[in-house]
C-alpha cells in the first residue's frame, strides 16, 4: 500500500491547518472504514491527521435540552450513554445495530458519518466506479445491484449510504458542527449529505478540509417515544438492505409530529417529508403508515436486483410506527 | 484399548497455545533476511499477456523484484495446471495470479503490486453456467473415479407408470471456501533445498507436488503445518501460495512470505461449483420409491476437468427398482472448481432430501416415515449390504429428541406473533473411507513415547484424536505419549480430507503402537530408545470393497418473518452414526460445524458472478456473508454409539463433513412447512420471501 506520513494534532485548528496544507491528508477517527479502503488502493492520502485525541469525546446536554456529541465519541460509548438511552432510544438502536462490539468499540461519531458506500464496485480498484475515479463509469448500475440504491440515484452512482448512526440523526434534526479553516460553522444535516449527480465523488457539503467536531440533537420530547428498525442478510454484523429511524408523538390517536427517515435506499441517509406529510394530523392506523411509506417510495427506481426494497421499507414503516403507537 | 482414553473428552493439546497467540502459522515464523511476496492477479478473463512493464514498480522504495512469466524461474509441467503459475503468457481466468512481486516489507510489495503495468490481449468469454450451454458435455468420470452414469432398471417407465411423481430443479451458487487462515506460505531455499512453512491439508501430498515443479528430490524438501486455520478442501494439495512462494523465494535468493488477501481467495484456490441439479422421484401410494432419477449440472475450467460427484449420494441413499443419475459439465472462463467440505455429497444431498421433501407431500405421509419406509440394508449402487446403516435409528432419535411426534404437515399453519413457524427433516450420508498411511512409535528409557507421523490439524482437533488412539493403542495414559505432527520429515500420511484423516492416521499409529509393543515384549522401558514403523498401504489396499458410509439425519425448526422475509432458526439438531468417537468435544465441534455451514448455504452464501468482468463481485467477508451465532438460537449434535468392525482398526467412520450434508435441505423443508413457499434456488434470502402473507 502506499506509504503515508501519520500527524497526531494538538488541538482543531492545528488539525485543520494541516489538511488546509496537505492536498491529500485524510482525517483519521476509528479507521474502521479508512484503514480498509487503504489496503485495497481505493484511499490513498499522503497524511493522515489523527484526530482521535483530540478534546471531542464528550457528550453534554444543552442548555435548551438538547445534546452535544463529540466527533470522537466511540459509537460503544454513545449507545450506552444513559441519557442517548432515556430520550433518544432511536439513535442508541442504530449503533447497537451497527456492525460488531469489537468495530463499535473503535469507531467514532464523526467517522460513523463519513463512511464510504460498500457498493462492491467501489472497493475493487479493477472495476469501473465513478465515485472511486471520477469518468471511469458505474459498473454497478448494470451489474449486481441488490443492495444498492432505489431512489435519487443517477446515471453515474447508484450508491447507497452505509451508516446505521447517520440514518437515525437524519430523522432527529441534527446539526453537525464543522470546524473550516476560517472557523467553526453549523450544517444542518438534511443540508449535510449529497445527492450523488453527476459528481458521486462528492459526498457531503463539507468544505475541503473541514473537520466534523460535533453532532447536535435539538430538543425533542417525543424521540423519547423512538426506535429503530433495520433489516439485513443475517441476523448480525451485516450492513441494512433496509432500515427505518421513526420519532412518533400522538396526540390520542392523531399522529401529532412524526420523524422517518430510511437507510438502504439512496446516497444519502433519507429522510421521508412526504412520508411524515402523509401520517401528520390523521388517526393513526397502520394502514395510513403504509400509505405513507408508498408516498415516499412513488418516485423509487428500483434497479434489476433490488425491487425488494420497496416492499421492505413498506413493511418496517408499518412495523415501527405501528409498534411506537402501540408503545 | 486397555486404558480408555479414546471417547473421553480431552482438550485440544495445543488449545492454550492458540488461544495465547504462541502457536505458529505458515507466515508467523522468524526467519533472517526475510521478503515479503504479493501476487498479482489477471485483469482480463481470457486472452494473452503482451507486455510487463515493471519500471514503475521496480523503482517503487523497497521493491527487489517482480515475477511473471517471461522471467520467472522454469517449473516442469506437472500434473495440476492451476499451478503452472508464471510459466505463459495465456491467460485463462480473471483473477489467475500473472505476477509476483518481492519488496522489504509487505506494504512496499502491495504498493510495487499495483505499480505493476500489464498489457493485455483480451478475448471473449462465457462464465455463466446455464441448463441449457452449448458446451454441455459428459466428462469420462466424476470426483475422483465414480462413473458420470448409472441405470438400473428402466427409469423413464417406472417414473410413467407411477401414481405419484415429483419433477423438480434446484439450484445451487459458488460458494467460496473461507478458511479463517488464508493460504499463505513461507519459503526459503538453501544450497538447492527447499523449506516451506504453508498451510495446508497434508504436507506430504505438498512435498510430493512441490518436487515435481521444481525438479529435486523429494528428500531436499521440507513441508512444515504444525498449525493450519482451516481448509474446507481448499487447502488439500498444493496450491498457488506455496508455489508463487517459492518462485519467488528462488528468483530473489532470500526467504519470502506470501499470503494470499481475502480478495484473492474467491476464485483462484477453488470453490464449489454452482449446481443445477433436475431430480426426479416416483413411488406408489404409500410412498415407497420406484424411480429416482438425478440429473447434475456443474462447471470446470478451460484447464482442467474437475468433475463434482454431485448425484452419487443419490445413488446408495435410498433404493427403488428404476435408478439413473446423470453428471454434465460445461467448459468455462473460470477458475477450476475445488473441494469444499463433502464436495459432491453436499449439493447432492440438498437436492435429493428437498425432492424427498416435496415426494412426502405429494403422498400425504410424514418425511420422516418416508424415509424410514424408503430405507434398504443393501447398498441399490454396489449391490451389497452396507457394513452399518443406521439412517432410521437417527431419524427414530431425532425425531424423538426434537419433538417431531406431533407435527402437523400443513404449511403455513403455525404462527408466533410476526413469525411464520416451520420445522423440516432430512437425511445425511457420507462415505467412510480410509486411505494408506505411516507412522512411527517410538519407546523411551523414562517410560514416555513418542508418536511421529505427518497427520495435519487444521483446527479439528486431529493431534488431539490421533494421541488418544496412540495412547490406547500403546496401552498407557495418555500423558505419557507426546506426538509430533504437520511435518513433511515425519512418516508419510495422507491429507485432512474426505472425512478419512482419523481413520487412516489412526490405522498407522495402532499398527506402529503394536509393533512397538511387540519389540518391547519384556515390558518395563528400554534401556535405549525403541522405535517401530508401520505402512499400512497392503492392509487399507486390501480390504474388500464394502459400501461403508456414516448416517445422520437433520431436524431444523425455522422462523420467517411474514412482512419481511427474514429467516431465523429456532433450533437444528443432528443426530449422527459415525462409528466410534474419539473426542466428544472436538467431535461436537465438527458436527455442528458442519451443521452450521449448512445453514449458512441455506441462507446465506452466494457467491455473486458479474459476466462482464467474469467473477465474483462479493469477494470479502462484509458481502460475503456466512452464518453468524445470532442466527441459529439452538444448535445441538448427537451421536449413537456404533460399532462397525470392517472399518479400521480405530473403528471411526470420520466426522469432518457429515454435519454440512443435508443440513440445507432440512432448512428449506423447514422454510418450505412455515411458509408454504418452496425456495429451490439458494440461499433462501428475504427477497425471494417478502411479503410471504401475500405469497403462496
Amino acid at each position: 500500500m502506499k506509504a503515508f506520513r501519520y500527524h497526531r494534532p494538538a488541538d482543531v485548528a492545528e488539525a485543520v491547518a494541516v489538511l488546509a496544507a496537505e492536498p491529500r491528508a485524510a482525517y483519521l477517527g476509528g479507521g474502521t472504514n479508512l484503514v480498509d479502503l487503504m489496503k485495497l488502493g481505493v484511499q490513498r492520502p499522503d497524511v493522515l491527521v489523527d484526530v482521535t485525541r483530540l478534546p471531542l469525546d464528550t457528550v453534554e446536554g444543552l442548555p435548551d435540552g438538547g445534546l452535544r456529541i463529540g466527533a470522537t465519541v466511540r459509537n460503544s460509548d454513545l449507545a450506552a450513554h444513559p441519557v442517548v438511552r432515556r430520550d433518544y432510544p432511536v439513535l442508541a438502536r442504530a449503533l447497537l445495530a451497527a456492525a460488531s462490539g469489537q468495530l463499535r468499540n473503535m469507531a467514532t461519531t464523526g467517522g460513523n458519518l463519513l463512511q464510504r458506500t460498500r457498493c462492491v464496485y467501489f472497493q475493487d480498484t479493477g472495476k469501473a466506479c465513478n465515485k472511486r475515479e471520477p469518468g471511469s463509469g458505474c459498473a454497478a448500475l448494470h451489474g449486481q445491484n441488490r443492495d444498492l440504491a432505489v431512489l435519487d440515484w443517477s446515471e453515474q452512482c447508484v450508491a447507497t449510504h452505509p451508516s446505521d448512526l447517520a440514518v437515525a440523526l437524519a430523522a432527529l434534526d441534527t446539526v453537525v458542527e464543522v470546524h473550516e479553516a476560517d472557523g467553526p460553522r453549523d450544517i444542518p444535516i438534511a443540508d449535510f449529505y449529497r445527492s450523488p449527480g453527476t459528481h458521486p465523488e462528492r459526498e457531503t457539503t463539507l468544505a475541503r478540509g473541514a473537520l466534523i467536531t460535533a453532532v447536535r440533537l435539538a430538543p425533542l420530547p417525543a424521540a423519547r417515544r423512538s426506535t429503530y428498525l433495520k433489516v439485513r442478510d443475517r441476523a448480525s454484523f451485516a450492513f441494512a438492505v433496509g432500515s427505518v429511524a421513526a420519532v412518533l408523538d400522538l396526540d390520542g390517536d392523531v399522529v401529532r409530529d412524526v420523524r422517518l427517515a430510511y437507510g438502504a435506499v439512496a446516497h444519502r441517509p433519507w429522510r421521508a417529508y412526504r412520508a411524515e406529510q402523509e401520517l401528520r394530523g390523521r388517526p393513526f392506523s397502520p394502514e395510513l403508515a403504509a400509505r405513507a411509506a408508498d408516498a415516499e417510495l412513488a418516485e423509487a427506481r428500483p434497479l434489476r436486483h433490488n425491487g425488494f426494497k420497496l416492499p421492505l421499507t413498506r413493511a418496517i414503516t408499518v412495523r415501527a410506527l405501528t409498534e411506537l403507537a402501540s408503545s | 484399548m486397555s486404558t480408555g482414553a479414546v471417547g473421553r473428552a480431552y482438550p485440544r493439546l495445543e488449545g492454550r497455545e492458540k488461544v495465547t497467540g504462541t502457536a505458529r502459522y505458515a507466515v508467523e515464523y522468524p526467519v533472517d533476511g526475510i521478503t515479503y511476496g504479493w501476487a498479482v492477479p489477471s485483469a482480463v478473463v481470457r486472452g494473452r499477456i503482451t507486455r510487463v512493464d515493471t519500471s514503475e514498480a521496480l523503482a517503487s522504495p523497497g521493491v527487489l523484484a517482480v515475477l511473471h512469466h517471461g522471467n520467472a524461474p522454469r517449473l516442469a509441467p506437472g500434473p495440476e495446471p492451476e499451478l503452472w503459475l508464471l510459466q505463459e503468457p495465456t491467460v485463462h481466468y480473471r483473477g489467475q495470479y500473472v505476477a509476483v512481486v518481492v519488496a522489504t516489507s509487505l506494504e512496499a510489495a502491495r504498493e510495487g503490486a499495483r505499480l505493476v503495468r500489464i498489457d493485455y490481449d483480451a478475448a471473449s468469454h462465457s462464465t455463466v453456467l446455464t441448463d441449457d450451454h452449448p458446451g454441455l458435455y459428459q466428462p469420462d468420470h466424476v470426483n475422483p473415479s465414480y462413473p458420470t452414469d448409472t441405470a438400473e432398471g428402466d427409469f423413464d417407465a417406472g417414473y410413467a407408470a407411477a401414481p405419484v411423481r415429483v419433477d423438480v430443479t434446484y439450484r445451487t451458487p459458488a460458494y467460496h471456501n473461507n478458511p479463517m487462515e488464508p493460504h499463505a506460505t513461507t519459503a526459503q531455499w538453501h544450497d538447492g533445498r527447499l523449506l516451506v512453512h504453508d498451510s495446508n491439508q497434508g504436507a506430504s501430498s505438498v512435498r510430493a507436488t512441490l518436487a515435481e515443479l521444481f525438479e529435486v528430490s523429494p528428500e531436499s524438501v521440507r513441508v512444515v503445518a504444525e498449525h493450519v486455520g482451516g481448509g474446507f478442501g481448499s487447502k488439500g494439495y498444493a496450491k498457488a501460495a506455496v508455489v508463487l512462494t517459492a518462485l519467488a523465494a528462488r528468483h530473489v535468493d532470500r526467504p519470502v512470505k506470501l499470503a494470499l488477501t481475502r480478495q484473492q481467495i474467491f476464485g483462484p484456490i477453488g470453490y464449489r461449483t454452482p449446481t443445477i441439479q433436475r431430480v426426479r422421484l416416483a413411488s406408489d401410494a404409500d410412498g415407497r420409491l420406484t424411480a429416482i432419477c438425478h440429473d447434475a449440472i456443474s462447471q470446470t475450467s478451460t484447464i482442467r476437468e474437475f468433475a463434482e460427484q454431485t448425484a452419487v449420494y443419490t445413488r446408495s441413499m435410498y433404493a427403488a427398482p428404476h435408478r439413473r443419475t446423470t453428471h454434465r459439465l460445461v467448459r468455462l472462463d473460470v477458475p477450476t472448481p475445488f473441494w469444499m467440505r463433502a464436495p459432491g455429497e453436499c449439493p447432492g444431498a440438498y437436492a435429493l432430501e428437498s425432492a424427498m421433501d416435496e415426494l412426502a407431500i405429494a403422498v400425504g405421509i410424514d418425511p420422516v416415515e418416508l424415509r424410514i419406509r424408503n430405507d434398504t440394508e443393501v447398498d441399490p449402487d454396489q449391490g451389497r449390504p452396507f457394513t452399518s446403516r443406521n439412517l432410521v435409528t437417527c431419524l427414530r432419535e431425532g425425531a424423538q429428541r426434537f419433538g417431531w411426534a406431533d407435527r402437523d404437515p400443513t404449511p403455513r399453519a403455525r404462527r408466533d406473533g410476526r413469525w411464520l413457524v416451520g420445522t423440516g427433516v432430512a437425511g445425511s450420508s457420507y462415505p467412510a473411507r480410509a486411505r494408506p498411511s505411516s507412522a512411527r512409535a517410538t519407546a523411551r528409557p523414562d517410560g514416555s513415547f513418542l508418536v511421529q507421523i505427518n497427520a495435519t490439524d487444521i483446527g479439528t482437533g486431529a493431534r488431539t484424536a490421533i494421541w488418544q488412539v496412540a495412547a490406547d493403542a500403546l496401552g498407557v495414559p495418555p500423558e505419557r505419549v507426546e506426538i509430533h505432527i504437520g511435518d513433511s520429515i515425519l512418516p508419510t500420511a495422507p491429507v485432512a480430507g474426505g472425512s478419512m484423516g482419523t481413520a487412516s492416521w489412526s490405522w498407522a499409529v495402532i499398527r506402529a503402537a503394536q509393533a512397538l509393543r511387540e519389540k518391547l515384549r519384556d515390558g518395563g522401558p528400554p534401556t535405549g530408545e525403541v522405535t517401530a514403523e508401520a505402512d499400512t498401504a497392503d492392509e487399507v489396499g486390501g480390504q474388500p470393497a464394502l459400501p461403508r458410509y456414516a448416517y445422520g439425519a437433520h431436524f431444523v425448526e425455522v422462523r420467517v418473518d411474514a412482512d419481511t422475509g427474514e429467516v431465523r432458526l429456532n433450533r437444528m439438531l443432528g443426530v449422527f452414526a459415525a462409528g466410534r468417537v474419539v473426542n466428544p468435544t472436538t467431535a461436537r465441534s465438527q458436527l455442528i460445524g458442519g451443521m452450521t455451514m449448512g445453514l449458512s448455504m441455506a441462507l446465506h452464501e452466494e457467491g455473486l458472478l458479474d459476466e462482464r468482468y467474469g467473477d465474483w463481485v462479493n469477494h470479502d467477508l462484509a458481502t460475503y456473508h456466512i452464518t453468524g451465532c445470532a442466527d441459529v438460537e439452538s444448535i445441538e449434535a448427537y451421536w449413537l454409539d456404533e460399532r462397525d468392525d470392517e472399518l479400521n482398526p480405530a473403528g471411526v467412520k470420520g466426522i469432518g463433513e457429515i454435519g454440512i450434508v443435508g443440513a440445507a435441505a432440512a432448512v428449506a423443508n423447514a422454510v418450505h412447512h412455515a411458509t408454504g413457499v418452496r425456495i429451490r434456488e439458494l440461499p433462501i434470502r428475504l427477497d425471494k420471501l417478502i411479503g410471504v402473507s401475500d405469497l403462496a
